[in-house]
């Protein structure tokens, strides 16, 4: 599967089925601090990643002093 | 996975909650939250015009949003930090949103009054995060006086919150953590109400809220923001919540209901004088944004006196 991972604009490619939430935490995300986006749709975390989906990860994390 | 309110397919988990949600039942629930936050607080009445702070980040537009879909009067306050391509991403994504739906918003670029961030930290040599949080506090409560908004709105979340309230605790500041409240009331004539209505949800919650309505958002990272300190105890926060679903939410709401109300009794708020220069609320005798601004200037003009 082709991951784009936001905001670093990062290009991965992985290989075979995979659930969401394991890729998650291959590319070391902690659950809840990115979305799993699927065209238009949001994947959740236990849902399954084909091999030949294409997929935006995009981090949910924001801020500096407050 | 079902949606645990309709049993339609749901699209988002939500570990804290122990609940999945389809994209409708989410969007109601979320404006529910946002809803229930503000009377419950009592942040503001359907009679009073709001100022809302919008960066062009997904909090700030997705609470924008919701405050319009709920009825209420909204006018937004975008200030243009002069951060390079960010800032200017941002304030395009602000005045795109707001050109969409109608909504009036007042822009203040930073820029133009030769008090661009990274200039005024530099001159200054303050860290960039300080400087311009000093400029924004400034100005919010300048321009709600200014044209009349009893309340400031701003897009802190759940996250934020919690972080902030780890680090006020890391350190005991005392002063600081009584005053961690969703609402704080002036406490000078020249300050204006300030509001968190979104202190109870997620960024999570609220990116995937921005998602789900189609908000487009800045999605880059301030390149200031990098290596802060708060970004270290919200890594630090979501370790703890990975452990153990749920304990931002507890750490920061029972900090709200049985710690905080005892601080604010026994530490005593101390109220600021008048700026000699501006008129605004200080602790000295100019405010934080006037010493600012005159230190900003005389590094300036020595500079171009000395040529450098």
């Amino acid at each position: 599967m082709q991951i784009t991972i936001l905001p670093q604009r990062r290009r991965i490619d992985l290989t075979g089925r995979r659930r969401a939430a394991d890729v998650l935490r291959e590319l070391g995300f902690l659950p809840g601090t990115a979305m799993v986006i699927r065209g238009d749709e949001l994947v959740p975390e236990s849902a399954m990643l084909e091999a030949d989906d294409v997929v935006e990860i995009r981090a949910v994390i924001s801020g500096g002093a407050p | 996975m079902k949606c645990t309110r309709c049993k339609a397919p749901a699209e988002v988990q939500l570990r804290a909650h122990n609940s999945n949600f389809c994209r409708p039942c989410f969007v109601f629930i979320f404006r529910r939250q946002v809803e229930r936050a503000i009377e419950k607080q009592r942040m503001f009445t359907r009679d009073e015009p709001v100022l809302i702070a919008v960066s062009g980040g997904k909090d700030s537009l997705a609470l924008w949003e919701v405050l319009v879909e709920l009825g209420f009067t909204t006018t937004g306050l975008h200030l243009s930090l002069g951060i390079g391509a960010y800032s200017d991403a941002s304030t395009e994504k602000t005045v795109a949103f707001a050109e969409a739906r109608g909504l009036p918003l007042i822009t203040v670029p930073l820029a133009a009054d030769g008090l661009a961030v990274p200039d005024v930290a530099a001159l200054t040599r303050r860290p960039a995060c300080s400087a311009c949080g000093t400029m924004k506090r400034h100005y919010f409560d300048q321009l709600a006086i200014d044209r009349g908004f009893p309340v400031v709105v701003t897009g802190h979340n759940l996250d934020d919150e919690a972080a902030r309230l780890l680090g006020n605790t890391l350190h005991w500041q005392m002063e600081h953590l009584a005053r961690q409240r969703p609402v704080l009331e002036p406490t000078h004539p020249r300050f204006v109400r300030k509001v968190k209505p979104l202190y109870r949800i997620s960024e999570y919650e609220t990116a995937v809220y921005a998602f789900m309505r189609g908000i487009d958002y800045v999605v880059d990272e301030c390149p200031n923001a990098t290596g802060a300190t708060q970004l270290v105890y919200k890594d630090m926060l979501n370790r703890l919540e990975t452990a153990s679903p749920g304990s931002k939410l507890i750490f920061l709401r029972e900090f709200l209901q049985r710690g905080q109300r005892g601080l604010s009794t026994d530490v005593p708020e101390s109220p600021p004088q008048t700026c000699a220069h501006c008129g605004m609320p200080a602790y000295a005798t100019l405010c934080g944004f006037c010493r600012l601004v005159r230190e900003t200037e005389t590094t300036r003009e020595k500079r171009a006196a000395s040529g450098r």
